[in-house]
């Protein structure tokens, strides 16, 4: 079973099941983009670790208890004592090219209409290669694909 | 001269990356993989190349955008392109906004819906059927969600069933993904 559908839950029989089911494809294509982003052969300069921590912080700015749950175990298991507790929205960051990230990676959460060519500029002062800010930009659009997957599908087993 | 584009349109606009594209006479096998070209091809958009950075990611969403945008059976390619300018009405995405208005407005043959979409932005009034699937796909959109379960039951009320519905919350989800791309990596020119 897909991490959608685990934590979705729906209502084995029910209406919302059958519909998953005939969305099988799209369910397993987005199990296998959470590896693509989540763990990748080639992470760049993003390691599983701060990818993982980073994750749990969208979920909870997204108030997805279960999806930052989720991504707190990737956060233990890539065992990355320097990225860890970026997984708190509240944690002080010291080091500023990783502040740079998780600033970015806040906006494109909480308010990706404001993001402008500065804050890319801003990423690159820092020494955030072009590639790593393409793949830190898939990461948050993923995460943020999953919280509003998961949140319509509650809405819809909830419904009936 | 090029201006960046600020206001919503239908007239799709240039993307221009604020990253430098990969470089195609360069690019690995594996980025040739993902854009699904051959070192022979020509024209590859801007917007694939920026996205050539990250192949594994790539690989899997071209298939996993086009499953949900333009699966046969389920909603209505016209009210998922809605959905997908509700999202994008929300994040500010002006060109992700062009493209699928203008496939509305083809689909539909119609063009008050976008007309009024554009003019008043989320607080735009429709039709009672539209109305539920932009106002749904508009608040799922927001970070946090506020979609409530009022809103789930406004679809049903319009005829929506589960699979329309569960096609909704795909195609407004799926531009909460490609919003943050296009909006964050680029943006929309008239030359």
């Amino acid at each position: 079973m897909t991490l959608i559908e685990t934590l979705a839950s729906a209502r084995p029989g029910s209406a919302l099941a059958q519909a998953m089911e005939k969305r099988a494809e799209i369910l397993r294509l987005s199990e296998a983009a959470h590896d693509a982003v989540l763990l990748p052969r080639d992470p760049g300069g993003l390691s599983h670790g701060i990818r993982a921590a980073l994750a749990a912080r969208m979920a909870r700015h997204n108030r997805s208890p279960a999806l930052a749950s989720h991504y707190d175990t990737l956060v233990a298991r890539a065992d990355e004592p320097a990225t860890a507790p970026l997984a708190d929205p509240d944690a002080n960051v010291p080091d500023p090219r990783v502040a740079e990230i998780v600033r970015h990676a806040d906006r494109l959460t909480v308010a990706p209409r404001d993001a402008t060519r500065a804050h890319v500029d801003a990423l690159r002062d820092v020494g955030v290669t072009d590639a790593d800010i393409v793949r830190l930009a898939e990461l948050a659009a993923f995460v943020n694909y999953q919280v509003r997957v998961l949140a319509g599908l509650k809405l819809l087993g909830e419904m009936r | 001269m090029s201006e960046v584009v600020h206001t919503f349109t239908t007239t799709v606009p240039r993307w221009q990356p604020y990253v430098v594209p990969v470089d195609f006479a360069t690019a690995t096998d594996e980025q040739h993989a993902a854009m699904q070209t051959t070192p022979s091809n020509k024209g590859i958009s801007p917007y694939v190349l920026t996205l050539a950075h990250d192949p594994e990611t790539l690989t899997v969403r071209s298939p996993l955008f086009n499953l949900i945008m333009y699966g046969k059976d389920g909603l209505a390619s016209s009210e998922r392109e809605l959905g997908a300018v509700a999202a994008s009405v929300v994040n500010r995405c002006v060109y992700c906004a062009a493209v699928h208005a203008s496939r509305f407005n083809n689909l539909t043959k119609r063009t008050d819906v976008i007309d009024a979409v554009f003019a008043d932005g989320l607080e735009t009034t429709l039709d009672e059927h539209l109305q539920a699937i932009f106002d749904f796909s508009a608040r799922l959109s927001t970070t946090p969600p506020e979609a409530t379960a009022d809103d789930a039951q406004a679809l049903a009320d319009v005829g929506l069933d589960e699979l329309e519905s569960l096609d909704l919350v795909l195609s407004a989800a799926i531009f909460g993904w490609a919003n943050r791309l296009m909006h964050t990596l680029g943006e929309p020119m008239k030359d």
